[in-house]
């Protein structure tokens, strides 16, 4: 499988479990603050951000598609904050609001604008192309070394490589002021740390992997990794580090089993075609998630069983 | 730090004896403190001070404004007008002499974090960013444990303690920011009687170290008992000054109006009132 794995699975494969990781570390600290649906506000108001950045270029361009993505990520961060804070709804709801409206809008912005010859459309937006990034240069796995064949690499693959290495990086230095102002805000904030500061640092991020994500592999994935592998994590220790550390793994685990079984498992049952594999890459992570639920030793609310 | 006059003493004590060496600033200061959630004030232009080395219950009715009294010293709630000073000092530059001890409930305790875990973070202005924990900074934490009674707990989840026991936690992670102030929420709020013994305990030997200690305390049988000073307050400042001058039936009805009866303000005046 060497010729063909490394040119038609290897970069899909790896682009995967960059976003998938990508998102689950930022994930665990979403999921203890209540704000795992934040990722899936961002995911969505990523949509109408794409358009108008197409619409204003007028071409598919990675860099304007990306900057519109996160322009309309803050966007959506900022509106989500003023509706909690004006109308008081509460933080969940504001979040459904903001991102149900602005993907809407996105939709109805698709439709009305002449984007048929290009490749933009909503199906793109939730499955993305994963299998599409396939890399035609490689021979085998001596293309790694080839710099001809590497710079034929697909640029989703570096892209999301240094979304990983920012988001990682940022989330290691944040670690301590992360954990104690995610733990109890007030205490953190006598201590002199920046809270506020520190909750935005961690949106911003989220909404780095969702877009850096959402370009390559759709925004199914983002919504699925920034809350299954924290949360299948969390049924596994009692620890944050370790905490971290599971989530990484099982979002390892979903990319490639998901990718794997995508393009073949199909095939096993008899069936002719395969599946997305986006999709299945966030089904894979739903069922880690049920099986932890299951027996994961950490798996009961703590209280619940023992004596108060 | 320890307090050169280590030994309970009143305001009025040291007035007469020290008037060679300037009195310390008080501990903590506040003047025309106004804090409103929306339009409806919750504090209203109170003056508060409290001398160093002390040990001050603030009491009131429930929604009196005693947790945002405190919350607004500690810079949690931002007061519509007057000024807070901590031994003299704007919170900004006192901020590592203070401690806060808030309410057990505020927190979420199925997060993923051991006892010891919990202690530590009251030494991140030691810890800072990135700096290694060390045995000496464990042994600290450990330490701490055993002063509130739970050295044996350290590797346990958060999760898996009884209320009381949380409570002690919270006190030990206070404790390791070694501060000279402690401002604590109701910390004898629904905890057992072995934990209630252990906290004051702990409090009262602070105290004996020099240091001032702040509490909202909401158990008027137990004021006499565990503090020397109280502070009244009903939104507004209602008393202030040593329990025996302030526990006045006269005091607590205008604090508590009609919530409280006469008898039971005249037993809990008698010191033999049951919880």
């Amino acid at each position: 499988m060497g010729a063909e794995f490394v040119a038609l699975s290897l970069t899909p494969l790896l682009i995967g479990v960059l976003a998938a990781v990508t998102c689950a570390l930022p994930g665990n600290f979403l999921l203890l603050r209540r704000q795992a649906l934040i990722g899936d506000a961002i995911s969505h108001v990523v949509l109408p951000g794409i358009v108008v950045a197409f619409l204003l270029t007028g071409r598919v361009a990675a860099l304007p598609m990306m900057l519109g993505a996160a322009g309309a990520a803050l966007v959506s961060v900022v509106l989500i904050e003023a509706v909690r804070r004006t109308a008081r709804i509460e933080a969940g709801a504001a979040m459904g609001v903001i991102f149900t409206t602005l993907f809407a809008a996105g939709v109805l912005l698709l439709e009305q604008s002449d984007t048929s010859g290009v490749h933009l459309d909503v199906e793109h937006a939730l499955y993305g192309n994963l299998e599409s990034l396939i890399w035609l240069d490689a021979t085998g796995w001596a293309s790694l070394l080839d710099p001809v064949a590497l710079s034929g690499l697909p640029p989703e693959l570096p892209r999301m490589a240094v979304a990983l290495l920012i988001v990682a990086l940022s989330i290691a230095v944040m670690w301590r002021p992360l954990a104690i102002a995610t733990f109890d805000e007030g205490f953190a904030a006598t201590l002199g740390l920046p809270v506020r500061a520190i909750g935005l640092a961690l949106v911003m991020l989220a909404a780095l992997a969702a877009v850096a994500a959402f370009d390559a592999v759709g925004s199914i994935i983002v919504i699925a990794m920034f809350i299954c592998p924290p949360a299948a994590a969390r049924m596994m220790t009692d620890r944050l580090l370790a905490q971290a550390a599971w989530s990484v793994g099982f979002a390892i685990l979903s990319a490639v089993l998901g990718y794997v079984l995508a393009g073949y498992g199909p095939l096993w049952l008899g069936f002719a075609n395969s599946v997305s594999a986006a999709g299945m890459i966030a089904t894979v992570s739903g069922l880690i998630l049920g099986v932890t639920m299951m027996i994961g030793p950490c798996r009961r609310r703590a209280g619940g069983a023992t004596v108060h | 730090m320890a307090h050169p006059l280590s030994t309970p003493r009143s305001l009025l004590q040291t007035e007469g004896t020290v008037a060679a060496t300037p009195a310390p600033p008080p501990a903590l200061q506040v003047g025309g403190l106004t804090v409103a959630y929306g339009e409806k004030p919750v504090v209203f232009s109170v003056d508060m001070s409290v001398a160093q080395g002390t040990m001050t219950a603030i009491v009131g009715p429930n929604g009196a404004g005693k947790s945002t009294l405190l919350k607004a010293v500690l810079g949690l709630v931002k007061p519509l007008s007057g000024e807070v000073r901590l031994f003299g000092l704007p919170l900004s530059r006192a901020r590592d002499r203070v401690a806060y001890v808030p309410q057990r409930a505020s927190v979420d305790w199925d997060f993923p974090a051991r006892v010891i875990d919990v202690v530590l973070m009251g030494l991140h202005r030691e810890l800072g960013l990135l700096r290694r924990v060390r045995p000496a900074h464990l042994d600290r934490a450990r330490a701490c444990l055993a002063r509130v009674g739970m050295e044996d707990f350290a590797t346990r989840q958060i999760g898996q303690l009884s209320g009381g026991q949380q409570q002690r936690v919270f006190l030990a992670r206070a404790l390791a920011q070694s501060a000279d102030l402690y401002l604590l929420d109701e910390p004898f709020a629904g905890v057992d009687a072995a934990t209630e013994k252990a906290i004051i305990a702990v409090l009262k030997d602070l105290r004996a170290e020099g240091r001032t200690i702040v509490a909202v305390h909401h158990d008027l049988s137990t004021i006499r008992a565990y503090f020397e000073h109280m502070f009244l307050i009903n939104m507004r400042a209602i008393a202030a000054g040593p329990v025996a001058e302030v526990f006045t039936a006269a005091n607590l009805q205008r604090a508590y109006g009609g919530r409280l009866g006469e008898a039971q303000v005249a037993g809990m005046q008698a010191g033999d009132a049951t919880p």
